[in-house]
């Protein structure tokens, strides 16, 4: 590298991990929520991305309401929204699960269609309610600017928010499936439905959380971007294709094949991007998915379910 | 007192010449209407962007026919959407030109719009006003560019970069279309030729783009004097925001934008756009008699927290042009109201002076605006009157 200093090196390093990680917590978080939904429930939600923009137009009402009308709540009003984004989200999910989803389960083609017309409704509902203009929500101050760890070497605060976000959640839902008594119900019922019903498990009221719950989580993914990013009606389709680029290559039915398939897609496109540009790191990433899921096309973790 | 006006004096309310005088080419014209087409995206992803064109436009019309009309004749609106898709922009431009038989027609924002109903105009030979400041490369009998093609804003901003804030490294950032494109393709002719300085990155990165991290680490590695810069839509407002939380403010970072308006930054949030400098003819700050009233008018109809950009304005123009060249044609005439507009020019609109050029775009100042936290710019500079040039030479 000619002409940089050692320190400036380490300080590009540096930055570029963080650069890295956030995308990664960004692919996290968009794609938990869909994997649990597909994995568990072999349901294509292509409204997953329109949960996100829900999200993330709850957290906008929330820092409205925090900016103009009550300007002393500006400075705690996040959390706030985080809580509104997963409960309108999660009340959404189970709404839609029971009016829509439920009647097409076996049929994952159909609901494919169903989701994606839900999807276009909702576009239209945003772009009705708010408008088609793009919303930024007002940041409070402590979000504002960066954490300046040297003279070189500024790592953002709300890029460290992201990443907090998507530990808390990622672990909380380890917990939930793997830890916990509803979770060994849900595993069950993916693995053999006709079984856990026979053993007691209400497998259509597992059904029903398990998909609120993958909404809430893109409820809250849409809330953490909003720091990041703006939010229109259409924001939720420009994620959705990274989304799904991420649950295929790491696995259908595998969480922890979902966080090593982000965690490699963001930091290849990340450390390509630098060196590259942009649309070509992203042209390369796409490609290197493309081959790998030629030779593996169940994804990097087949979990093994007996069929 | 010459006989005509004599004679309209004397008629009284029926002062309005004879229809068959004023058109006689069969468009939509009655003794006392006038029927024109507005044709924008309504709906889909440029909605958000052509709202504030058919805003400008339907209040020009307004205050138009409120002074009495063009040639005595109000002016009836049909408003089609091209619902950004640019075979439906053709279709409509087709309907609007074959079936309704308008007079003339606003509309189209994206070059890719445009290209789409060009056919279509040349071939019925109707006349369209387009708003956008846009690539250049083009000039048509049957269109009035009334925004600014590239050098206006390019070469003007780059020049001024480069004696003001002494800009010897250049880095140039667009979204990836030929609008960005082809405006960086010039301004590195320009900044390697002209200006002889360097260009030390250039990139591009695909529309929706939300992810700038790389980017912005590169930046902060080469240190350019000035960063250029074309990103459009709903990436602007995740770049800005990114730029600001990685510590690059732009005290540190100087950057100069040719996409950047009010309409943008409403979204970007003042905030974050805090000393960034935007190159363009018009800011809704210009203090000048002409903009003074435009301002007022529009939030008077479209509310106190109405924005106008660039674009809104030059949308504005449209009407305005079109009605003084047809009332110097004395005829709605497509050929006539083209061979009336050259020359033709206007002291006091929105923006201040502007001329109609043979090449059918305009004459104008090209200004930096930097903008404050309250999301409008303060002008730092403002050029002379610049002519445009649609096909530079050795900038292709």
């Amino acid at each position: 590298m000619g002409g940089y200093t050692g320190e400036e090196l380490t300080a590009i390093f540096l930055m570029q991990g963080f650069s890295g990680l956030s995308l990664f917590c960004v692919f996290l978080l968009m794609a938990l929520g869909l994997a649990i939904i597909f994995g568990q429930m072999g349901v294509i939600n292509m409204a997953h991305g329109e949960f996100l923009t829900l999200g993330a137009y709850i957290t906008y009402l929330v820092s409205y309401a925090a900016s103009d009308v009550w300007p002393f709540l500006l400075d705690y009003y996040f959390p706030v929204a985080i809580v509104f984004a997963f409960l309108g989200t999660f009340i959404l999910g189970y709404l839609v699960e029971r009016y829509l989803i439920r009647f097409l389960y076996n049929r994952p083609l159909d609901t494919l269609l169903a989701t994606w017309g839900l999807g276009l409704i909702l576009q239209q509902i945003f772009r009705s309610t708010f408008g088609p203009r793009e919303k930024s929500v007002v940041m409070p101050d402590w979000l504002m600017g960066s954490y300046q760890a040297t003279d070189m070497v500024d790592i953002p605060l709300n890029g460290l928010l992201v990443v907090g976000i998507t530990i808390v959640l990622t672990i909380a839902v380890f917990i939930l499936l793997y830890r916990s008594r509803w979770g060994i119900k849900v595993r069950a019922t993916t693995q053999n439905r006709v079984m856990a019903n026979a053993a007691g498990i209400n497998t259509e009221r597992v059904d029903r959380l398990t998909f609120a719950l993958g909404c809430g989580i893109a409820g809250v993914a849409g809330a953490a971007f909003t720091t990041i990013a703006s939010t229109g009606p259409t924001t939720g389709s420009l994620y959705i294709v990274d989304t799904f680029l991420v649950v295929v290559f790491g696995g259908a039915a595998s969480l922890l094949g979902t966080v090593a398939s982000a965690f490699g897609i963001a930091q290849s496109q990340s450390i390509l991007s630098f060196f590259l540009s942009g649309s070509m790191a992203k042209v390369i990433t796409l490609m290197t998915v493309v081959i790998i899921l030629m030779l593996r096309p169940q994804g990097l973790f087949a979990s093994k379910v007996r069929r | 007192m010459t006989l005509a006006a004599s004679v309209m004096l004397a008629t009284g309310a029926n002062a309005a010449p004879a229809t068959d005088e004023v058109n006689t080419t069969g468009l939509a014209v009655t003794d006392d209407t006038v029927t024109v087409g507005i044709l924008h995206s309504l709906t889909g992803t440029m909605a958000i962007s052509e709202t504030g064109s058919v805003q400008a436009e339907k209040l020009a019309i307004e205050q138009i026919n409120a002074q009495g009309g063009v040639l005595g004749r109000q002016i009836k609106i049909i408003e089609e959407d091209g619902a950004s898709d640019w075979p439906t922009f053709a279709e409509k431009s087709h309907k609007l030109l074959e079936r309704d038989k308008v007079a003339t027609v606003f509309g189209c924002w994206t070059s890719a719009s445009r290209k789409a109903v060009l056919p279509v105009f040349e071939k019925d030979n109707g006349l369209l006003y387009y708003p956008t400041f846009y690539e250049g490369l083009e000039e048509s009998h049957n269109v009035f560019y009334t925004g600014q093609e590239a050098t206006q804003q390019i070469l003007a901003g780059l020049n001024w970069a480069h004696e003001e804030l002494g800009a010897k490294t250049f880095y140039l950032v667009g979204s990836d279309y030929i609008w960005p494109r082809t405006s960086m393709k010039i301004a590195r002719k320009h900044i390697e030729n002209v200006l002889h300085g360097k260009v030390v990155g250039e990139e591009y990165y695909p529309l929706g783009s939300t992810q700038f991290g790389s980017l912005i680490n590169k930046i902060k590695l080469k240190k350019p004097d000035l960063v250029f810069g074309a990103v459009v839509g709903g990436s602007n407002v995740a770049w800005f925001k990114q730029l600001n939380a990685a510590g690059l403010t732009f005290q540190k970072q100087p950057m100069l934008t040719i996409s950047v308006t009010e309409d943008e930054v409403l979204g970007i949030g003042g905030e974050n756009v805090e000393g960034l400098y935007s190159s363009m003819k018009y800011f809704q700050s210009l203090d000048l008699p002409g903009n003074r009233e435009f301002v007022a008018a529009f939030k008077e109809k479209y509310g106190e927290d109405a924005v106008i950009g660039d674009v809104t304005e030059s949308a504005y123009l449209g009407p305005w042009l079109w009605k003084r060249a047809v009332e110097a044609a004395g005829s709605f005439d497509v050929d006539k109201v083209v061979a009336a507009s050259p020359d033709m020019t206007w002291d006091s609109s929105p923006h201040g002076y502007l001329k109609i050029d043979p090449n059918h775009h305009l004459w104008m100042k090209t200004r930096i605006g930097k903008w404050n936290a309250d999301g409008q710019a303060d002008v730092v500079w403002e050029s002379d009157v610049i002519e445009p040039n649609p096909f530079p030479e050795g900038y292709q």
